[in-house]
């Protein structure tokens, strides 16, 4: 059964129709990617499945439910978790502050909620950090926070909007194992990446999105050598180019 | 934000509580006056302080429990502890009535707090024009005093009634600061998008934040009615309260627990014993503390960012060291 499902989903801003009649399926337990050239609208996409954008056309359902019309934060109650492309912590708090009000949404008491963010925290290599500010920490820092926030409400469905954005390869080598293990104990994932070592590593599925339209979908290696994929990315007529060059070396 | 900063506050309050058997009347009077103000800025301290939602009208709330407190016992005979318990209730009523027409209509920052002041304005000239409240010429409330009416001949009582109502809400608000909604009031003064993807409800969570805030002030707005048993739109919604709790959170530390008790008693400390200080150098010296007040905030907000509280911090982890 798929988790989520989204169907048809379109967003218009006044004349640019930035999402168009998108749709994706996120199968329990599932890792699914979602690519595409810079303003595909992939951020718009996570937007509407998340309910901080409301959608012109189409629905979303969430465990079989339509959950079009939810805000954010009962989406969130639903088990639906999502971290930003551009980091947004709580800068005035520490980490551990910032992860417990992940916590709190399903542990009332204190207690409880620490122990949870602790334990977040540390699943994600952020175990030492637990007592700094959080804007002292590095990129790959935040990015790990954004990560173990959205962890800490215990969700079921994770969004996750370039995660890896911004890190050395060193740094991406070290956190894929993290967001697998996520996936392992039954946490399913729908991540935009743009860092394709960590596409083809981590996805079992990928859907590609260019200028607000699918185009493409299916395994990661199946997708990258679709040429209608390669064109979306590096302008018509590259694939052929591609494979004539290929042919002639 | 946990019992290690309560403490303190609560043996400042100890120590005020002792003060009649050795201070005067008059000092007496001075204190209750601070300790009132403080109340106020508590209240502003919920919602300015950990939810991020600055209020330049709480006036309005301020107002509205003096009011209440007095219109219930002149007009319709109500005891003055159950006024004081409708005082508390309607200043939550107005702060959830503002609350639901501003945040509902999304202002933020100077947009929520212009708004805040004109409420405060409208409400003050509707009690400056209206005659349930006296008009311009104000209401007494009558002198009689007993504990029933919530009116005490000796000045030590109403003070540790004060000092009291001051120490439980330093309780409330370190409870609150320590558990889910302080967590979450802290999370939409920081980041709302954030909050909300985590699950906060930003709406909800500043709703009850203003209906709460507004409860603490109104019960500043009640005592000080009893206290003085007069008052007009001028003082009750005048703006020097607004303004008074804003500086007293501001300087003393804006979402901290202790922050606006010792902001407001700094405050006023400061500005009485300048006072007397220049009254017996130079002789009287009319609106110095006034001068003081300025010239106060302008060295927290140069050098204390985080007011005394972050003051005191700082200087503890730099001897930690």
């Amino acid at each position: 059964m798929s988790l989520l499902r989204a169907e048809h989903l379109s967003r218009r801003f006044g004349g640019l129709l930035a999402v168009d009649g998108a749709s994706l399926e996120v199968p329990e337990g599932g890792l699914i990617g979602l690519i595409g050239p810079n303003g595909a609208g992939k951020t718009t996409l996570f937007a509407l499945v998340s309910g901080f954008l409301s959608p012109s056309g189409g629905r979303v359902q969430f465990q079989g439910e339509d959950v079009t019309r939810e805000p954010p934060h009962r989406r969130a109650a639903l088990g639906m978790a999502r971290t930003f492309q551009i980091v947004q912590p709580f800068a005035g708090l520490s980490v551990r502050e910032n992860i417990l009000v992940g916590a709190y949404l399903r542990h009332a008491r204190r207690e409880e909620a620490v122990r949870v963010a602790d334990a977040v925290g540390n699943e994600v290599g952020l175990g030492p950090m637990l007592d700094q500010q959080a804007s002292a920490l590095t990129v790959a820092g935040r990015k790990r926070l954004e990560l173990a926030r959205a962890l800490a409400t215990q969700p079921k469905l994770l969004l996750l909007d370039e995660v890896l954005a911004g890190l050395n390869p060193s740094e991406v080598r070290d956190i894929i194992p993290v967001i697998r293990a996520i996936r392992d104990r039954g946490v399913s994932i729908l991540m935009i990446e743009h860092v394709m070592q960590a596409v083809m590593n981590l996805c079992d599925h990928v859907h590609v999105l260019a200028s607000g339209r699918m185009i493409a979908d299916g395994p990661p290696r199946e997708v990258t050598a679709n040429p209608q994929v390669i064109e979306a990315y590096l302008g018509h007529g590259a694939a052929a180019r591609i494979a004539a060059g290929g042919a002639g070396a | 934000m946990s019992a290690r900063d309560l403490w303190p506050g609560l043996a400042l309050l100890a120590l005020i509580a002792l003060l009649p058997f050795v201070a005067s009347n008059t000092a007496l009077n001075f204190l209750l006056s601070v300790l009132i103000v403080a109340l106020a800025a508590q209240g502003w301290n919920i919602l300015g302080g950990y939810a991020g939602q600055l209020s330049f009208g709480h006036a309005a709330f301020f107002g509205t429990g003096a009011y209440a407190t007095a219109i219930l016992q002149l007009r319709f005979g109500v005891n003055a502890w159950i006024g004081l318990a409708a005082g508390i209730a309607l200043g939550a009523l107005v702060g959830w009535a503002i609350g639901a027409l501003s945040f509902r209509a999304r202002l933020r920052g100077s947009y929520f707090a212009l708004v805040t002041l004109a409420f405060a304005e409208v409400l003050r000239i509707l009690a400056n024009a209206a005659d349930v409240t006296g008009g311009a010429a104000g209401l007494l409330i009558r002198l009689s005093p007993g504990v029933a009416n919530l009116q005490f001949p000796s000045r030590a009582v109403f003070l540790w009634l004060v000092a009291a109502t001051v120490a439980g809400v330093l309780v409330l608000t370190a409870w609150i600061a320590r558990g889910r909604f302080g967590a979450q009031l802290v999370a939409v003064r920081e980041n709302e998008d954030a909050a909300r993807a985590l699950g906060v409800d930003v709406l909800g969570v500043k709703l009850r934040a203003i209906a709460l805030s507004g409860a603490i002030t109104a019960a500043a707005g009640c005592l000080y009615a009893q206290n003085f048993l007069y008052l007009d739109a001028n003082i009750a919604y005048g703006t020097w309260i607004s303004v008074e709790v804003l500086i007293a959170c501001v300087l003393g530390g804006a979402g901290t627990v202790l922050g606006p008790v010792l902001g407001a008693l700094a405050l006023h400390g400061v500005g009485e014993i300048a006072k007397i200080a220049l009254g017996h150098i130079v002789g009287p010296v009319p609106g110095v503390d006034l001068i003081v007040f300025g010239a106060l905030l302008v060295l927290a907000i140069a050098f204390l960012p985080r007011g005394v509280m972050g003051g005191l911090r700082r200087l503890g982890q730099g001897l930690a060291r």
